[in-house]
């Protein structure tokens, strides 16, 4: 049974025991004594007049000697009543008020309160621990695409913030360890309908162990972590997490990408920004000397790509003891000029300042930029709230860790085929690229397309597959308008997986079959209209024949006759 | 010696003295059912019921609900004495103290199960 009931007992044991006792003397005492009716002759109050005093009497609701008026030892017995019962209530009604505040039994309602929300959720859901920049930014892009999250924080600032926060869809959140197993059983781990954990934490440490404890727990459960260190990332690969993201490396590879392909890096960034934001314009970073400010974490994951593209970077660094780049690096913080002009700023393309500080890599790249104001300028953000400044300084990159994360989480959630999509799509020219962006922009305007998987199952498509059991369908049928066939509707195929083999961007006239996945892009409602001709078999009917067929009992019964 | 096992005990046992105390005589003779031991009853009742509150064992679920069942059936026989006597104004035939007996006497049974539990839980504990 619910912990709180049993608290709440346990607590009102004394106040309930001092209120039967003080009621049971005043009652006895009020049947015992001798009074006289309206003749004077002698009387005993029943049980039944008795407790009816006593009623009205303990409350304080009312007073009035009943049913006749009372001798002197009545009312002196009335007088110890009426202290009797009266302290009894203040006693009684005083514990309840503590209880309530007590933070034990607080804690417990809101645990309770939140056990109940999960249970009711019948849907499927993401456990998502931490909600800092990085969560919050998930959670809402999530809650945009209608898709369920469970949210748990330490902090209990940031659940606050998750209930003020004005979401599509209702997201409970817990104030709690998310490294304690109780809590993410709590939360849902071992349900049924849970489909699986983020870990966000801050702390390496924390994120490992609920990396483990969830592996544990519930095995088949797609885990996604968060890592900074080298170490933990190593770490929580050797059990079994399913993605680990290091923000540090996935932005150097981006920015080696957009060195070597432009083309590619643009189609990268568009398939995993957050959808229904405008659209980032392409990236040309050129080649040439680059100065790195910072060789901490950051710095080494966008020198080793730096490098590995064939470009020298010239390093600047406080501390380079602690950070091991003694001898090849120019000491100093960046900030001032001479330290710049020794790195060589004049006949350098590229800055980088990729300090832990927002307030040093802005004024690095600004010192930068009057050194030599043809910069190709790259600053590294730390905190979601220096967003204004942040746009305001007209950076040509900018790395935001929570975003960087939060976009990879998202399309690892939302469409299990991009990661294998933009794999292979590394492997192709940057003409291929360019081509496929243009196609995208054509299609989906200048809004960042959504991106989803479609798998032709009985879940998701039961229309299509009764159909293909009779009949060939062509991809190029199924992305036809159901409101007017003639229409294509504002998606693009991306990639078809069939078994083992891949075919990046299938042509309009495959044949599909059924277990069939695809993955498109396509504007906002694309998807939604897509499913609904591929689950109702009258929509799907009209999309390959262009027969609008009467359906309904009724209807048939006169369409037979005609 | 443990002094809530003591209280515990005393008062889940006196519950049933004073229920079958009640219980005795006569079926439908007012004469031989004090008012003043279906008074003692209840509240002895009520005080046991209060003691049970917040066990989380499977055996404290059970004694919390016979002495529910106890209360309910006290409660009900109480109400009924005091509707003839004051509201009908029937009296207390022979029909009214039968069914006030009854109750009573269902009461008692869940009163003797309460016992025969804790009976069982104390002989459990080999101490």
């Amino acid at each position: 049974m619910d912990k709180v009931i049993f608290l709440f007992l346990r607590r009102m044991r004394a106040p309930l025991l001092v209120l039967i006792a003080a009621y049971s003397i005043a009652v006895l005492g009020m049947v015992l004594i001798p009074g006289v009716d309206a003749e004077g002759r002698p009387w005993h109050m029943g049980f039944f007049h008795a407790f009816y005093f006593v009623s009205y009497m303990a409350t304080t609701i009312g007073f009035g000697e009943i049913p006749y008026a009372f001798t002197d030892a009545q009312r002196g017995w009335t007088l110890v009543s009426i202290y009797l019962s009266v302290i009894a209530w203040l006693y009684a009604i005083g514990k309840i008020l503590t209880l309530l505040q007590e933070p034990a039994f607080k804690r417990a309602v809101v645990e309770q309160a939140f056990a109940r929300s999960i249970r009711r959720l019948h849907e499927p859901f993401y456990i998502v621990c931490g909600f800092g920049d990085t969560g919050s930014l998930l959670v809402r892009a999530l809650s945009r695409r209608g898709i369920r999250a469970v949210v748990i924080d330490r902090n209990p600032d940031r659940i606050n913030d998750l209930e003020l926060e004005d979401l599509d869809v209702y997201v409970p959140g817990l104030c709690a360890d998310a490294s304690v197993s109780a809590y993410l059983t709590m939360a849902g781990l071992s349900s049924a309908r849970c489909r699986g954990v983020v870990a966000l934490t801050d702390d390496d440490e924390a994120n490992l162990k609920i990396a483990i404890t969830s592996k544990l727990l519930n095995r088949p459960l797609p885990v996604i972590c968060r890592a900074e260190t080298r170490d933990v990332q190593d770490n929580m690969a050797s059990f079994g997490t399913d993605h680990i993201i290091n923000p540090f490396d996935t932005f150097g590879d981006r920015l080696g990408l957009a060195l070597h392909s432009p083309g590619t890096h643009l189609l990268f960034q568009w398939l995993t920004s957050v959808p229904h934001t405008p659209l980032s314009e392409p990236l040309y970073p050129p080649h040439g000397k680059w100065v790195l400010c910072g060789y901490g974490r950051f710095g080494k994951a966008v020198q080793k790509s730096l490098s590995s593209e064939g470009v020298e970077a010239v390093i600047i660094e406080a501390d380079p003891q602690r950070t091991g780049c003694v001898g090849y690096c120019v000491v100093g913080r960046g900030t001032e000029a001479e330290t710049l002009l020794a790195a060589g700023i004049a006949d350098a393309v590229g800055i980088v300042a990729g300090t832990d500080n927002d307030a040093n890599n802005l004024s690095i790249v600004m010192t930068a930029k009057e050194l030599n104001p043809g910069l190709f300028m790259v600053a590294r953000q730390n905190r979601h709230d220096n967003d204004s400044i942040f746009r305001a300084a007209g950076l040509n990159l900018v790395m935001h860790r929570s975003e960087i994360i939060a976009e990879d989480i998202l399309a690892q959630l939302t469409a299990p085929l991009l990661p294998m999509f933009l794999q292979q799509a590394r492997a192709q020219s940057n003409q291929w690229a360019n081509e496929l962006v243009s196609r995208i922009s054509a299609v989906t305007g200048d809004m960042v397309p959504e991106v989803w998987t479609l798998t032709l199952n009985e879940y998701e498509a039961p229309a299509l597959l009764h159909t293909l059991a009779e009949d060939d369908v062509y991809l190029g049928q199924v992305m036809r308008d159901l409101r007017e066939r003639d229409h294509l509707l504002p998606c693009l195929p991306l990639m078809l997986q069939r078994g083992n083999e891949t075919r990046l961007i299938p042509a309009e006239d495959v044949a599909l079959r059924s277990g069939d996945r695809l993955l498109f892009c396509g504007k906002a409602g694309a998807m939604q209209r897509m499913q609904r001709a591929l689950y109702n078999g009258n929509v799907l009917r009209y999309l390959l024949t262009g027969e609008e067929r009467p359906d309904g009992w009724v209807w048939r019964a006169l369409k037979a006759r005609q | 010696m443990n002094l809530e096992k003591v209280v515990f005990g005393f008062f889940i046992i006196l519950a049933l003295t004073l229920n079958f105390g009640f219980f005795i005589g006569e079926f439908d003779n007012p004469e031989h059912h004090n008012v003043y031991e279906l008074f003692a009853v209840i509240v002895v009742n009520l005080i046991a019921t209060v003691l049970k509150f917040g066990d989380r064992t499977q055996m404290g679920a059970l004694l919390l609900a016979t002495s529910l069942v106890a209360d309910l059936q006290l409660l009900v026989a109480a109400v009924v004495w005091g509707y003839v006597l004051h509201i009908s104004g029937t009296g207390l035939d022979s029909m009214a103290m039968g069914s006030i007996v009854s109750l009573a006497g269902g009461a008692m049974l869940a009163n003797i199960v309460s016992v025969v539990l804790l009976i069982i839980e104390t002989a459990n504990l080999r101490r």
